[in-house]
């Protein structure tokens, strides 16, 4: 594993030399917020940020993606039939990834990338990415990656982590693709790999300590679905809840998608959209019958999805890697950490 | 990599309007490429999406038996955007189907006593099970075969010509009951699928497994009639149904705890649901 020592006045020509090569993406500061977007050739990505305010997700899982096209022109060979579309998956790197962010697309594998099933889509687009992490150094006062099996300094899902010294960065390689992205750039001045592991762990440490909530999850395995599904404390959680749908929205983790079809004139598409199950449309029967029909049950849903099913199915840990967005962003102060503990802690 | 969201184009071949309200009928689809057909290697009891391009997808029971070769067949009820538009259609359209979708249990069925209770529309894939089992060269691989299936009405039973054929046979015990008929010469029985389950259903061994498949408040009265009965909770295996989109335990909206309806079911026992939040 190589460590390369990235000068800061070398990192704009670094990126010039990337830019022929992948289609960057980066956070850049939008009014009052970091975002991540595909940077245009000179724009430099904004590394001084603490998270965006939402998820990289929408770079390998688009918010909304045509799947198919089809003609209804009845006058036209294949009329009706779908018919799949070329899509670009040159390479595309993702400059800046916290590690949080990047253990989310390792945990959304799992469920795009089964046994039975591939889902195309994503699986391409997820090839196709370099994921480049940015170690944090100051998390936010809602992260708790740390008890989620994550960390400021976790390189799963990264292919090379970037640790920034002040005037250089560190960039750990930690895959080929990381090594191809190295060399892409022109990076080469390689530096003790002694030396820099004692400094990245030093780092770590003080980093680490710096994360000031935690969560409980110990015992959501051994906790039975039936009696966490019949707590009592549901409705005093879901209380408050306007189901607007943010939480889902922001989180990396969450990978729920809608198929519509939509027509102008005699062409047509298929294609998925992200969806929600905070909203009562999610789970409607055709014949008005809906399983999940009150806000109780959808926020029972999400939360026993992320904290419970997911532990269950995929006797792992929890469906969150602790980036505190649905924290931060819920408009009346629904807190996973608490809705954890209080799962954690129900014997029934 | 193989897509999985792409359905395979077939053609309406036949439409057979099989209720006296007409809002059920039996769409019969031949494979535009023979290649397809190969490849849609189903079982009783699995389902598919039915795709109309311009509307979108609806997940639908396969009606048909994987004995009867050269097509398949869904019995769709007039429901929402998609159904409305399928009853619009005619012979020679240009459908899509996707699939199978869903597991079977058949590996358990075999060599079994089989009970079949059916009620209304959900019929669909008990009359692909009884196809399939009725079939000469399946015949001999299950013993007794009971059939209690209800409907509200004579008229509203599918399949009648069918039902007619299987009751003049021995080697199946047919048991067909209306809510109630104003029709003087009803020769079957007459009476709610519960009650005629307790008249007419065998008493349970091991080697006896119900098939349950019906509306929620049928199930629900004819759950504790199979308790009386003796029936074991994992010898009965009931089939579900939810909202649905991707059909393939990827979208994330058809589960029942940890398990999603259209990938780990749609068929599941009755001990599996006793462990599954009832949220169905």
């Amino acid at each position: 594993m190589r460590l390369i020592n990235i000068d800061k006045k070398s990192w704009t020509g670094g990126l010039e030399n990337l830019y022929g090569n992948y289609r960057l993406f980066g956070p850049v500061k939008n009014n009052k917020h970091h975002v991540f977007k595909e940077l245009s050739k000179g724009e430099l990505p904004d590394l001084n940020y603490l998270n965006t305010l939402l998820s990289p997700k929408s770079i390998v899982f688009s918010q909304s993606e045509t799947m198919f096209e089809y003609s209804l022109d009845e006058s036209k060979e294949q009329h009706h039939i779908l018919k799949e579309i070329n899509k670009d998956y040159s390479p595309q790197a993702l400059i800046g990834i916290r590690p949080c962010d990047a253990a989310s697309f390792q945990l959304v594998k799992r469920n795009f990338d089964t046994p039975e099933y591939k889902d195309p889509y994503w699986l391409r687009a997820y090839e196709s990415t370099t994921f480049v992490g940015l170690a944090c150094s100051n998390p936010c006062s809602t992260c708790f990656c740390t008890s989620t099996g994550c960390g400021p300094f976790h390189e799963d899902g990264l292919d090379l982590l970037l640790v920034d010294e002040g005037e250089n960065f560190i960039a750990k390689i930690l895959t080929p693709g990381g090594e191809n992205f190295i060399k892409s750039a022109g990076w080469e001045t390689e530096t003790d790999p002694v030396a820099a592991e004692k400094i990245i762990k030093n780092m770590k440490i003080k980093a680490e300590k710096k994360i000031a909530s935690f969560v409980s999850t110990d015992q959501l395995k051994n906790r039975s679905a039936i009696d966490l599904y019949a707590a009592p404390f549901w409705e005093e959680i879901a209380f408050a809840c306007i189901n607007c749908g943010t939480c889902t929205y922001a989180c990396p983790t969450c990978w729920c998608f809608d198929i519509q079809d939509e027509v102008s004139k005699n062409l047509g598409i298929r294609m998925r959209n992200w969806d929600s199950c905070m909203f009562p449309l999610f789970t409607l029967h055709g014949t008005g019958y809906n399983p999940r029909n009150t806000k109780m049950q959808r926020v029972r849903q999400r939360f026993m999805h992320k904290l419970k099913y997911y532990v269950d199915k995929y006797d792992d840990g929890i469906q969150c890697v602790g980036c505190g967005r649905c924290i931060r962003l819920c408009p009346v102060n629904i807190d996973i950490r608490r809705v954890c503990d209080m799962m954690n802690k129900y014997e029934g | 990599m193989q897509n999985p969201y792409l359905p395979y184009p077939v053609c309406i071949d036949e439409i057979i309007t099989e209720t006296e309200d007409k809002n059920l009928k039996t769409f019969k689809l031949v494979f535009l490429n023979p290649d397809d057909e190969e490849k849609f290697s189903y079982m009783p009891g699995q389902f598919a999406e039915l795709s109309v391009a311009g509307k979108g997808e609806i997940p639908i029971g396969i009606a048909s038996s994987p004995t009867e070769k050269g097509y398949l067949k869904f019995t769709v009820n007039k429901v929402g955007l998609v159904t409305t538009c399928l009853h619009s259609m005619k012979a020679g359209d240009i459908i899509g189907v996707r699939g199978p979708l869903g597991r079977h249990l058949w590996d358990t069925l075999k060599g079994k006593k089989i009970v079949i209770i059916g009620g209304g529309f959900a019929f669909t894939t008990l009359r692909s099970s009884i196809a399939y089992m009725l079939d000469p060269l399946n015949r001999m691989n299950f013993k007794d075969i009971n059939v209690i299936y209800g409907a509200r009405s004579p008229g509203m039973l599918l399949y009648r010509d069918e039902l007619a054929e299987w009751e003049t046979r021995d080697d199946i015990n047919m048991h067909i009951t209306v809510d109630s008929t104003d029709d003087p010469d009803w020769k079957y029985n007459v009476g709610f699928v519960p009650t005629i389950t307790e008249q007419k259903a065998p008493p349970w061994d091991s080697d006896t497994y119900a098939l349950i498949c019906g509306p929620p408040i049928m199930i629900k009265f004819t759950q504790p009639v199979l308790d009386k009965l003796g029936y074991a909770h994992d010898h009965i295996i009931m089939s579900l149904e939810m909202r649905m989109k991707c059909g393939i335990g990827i979208c994330g909206r058809c589960n029942i705890g940890k398990k999603y309806v259209c990938k780990d079911g749609p068929v599941f026992t009755l001990a599996e649901l006793d462990n599954m939040p009832k949220e169905y």
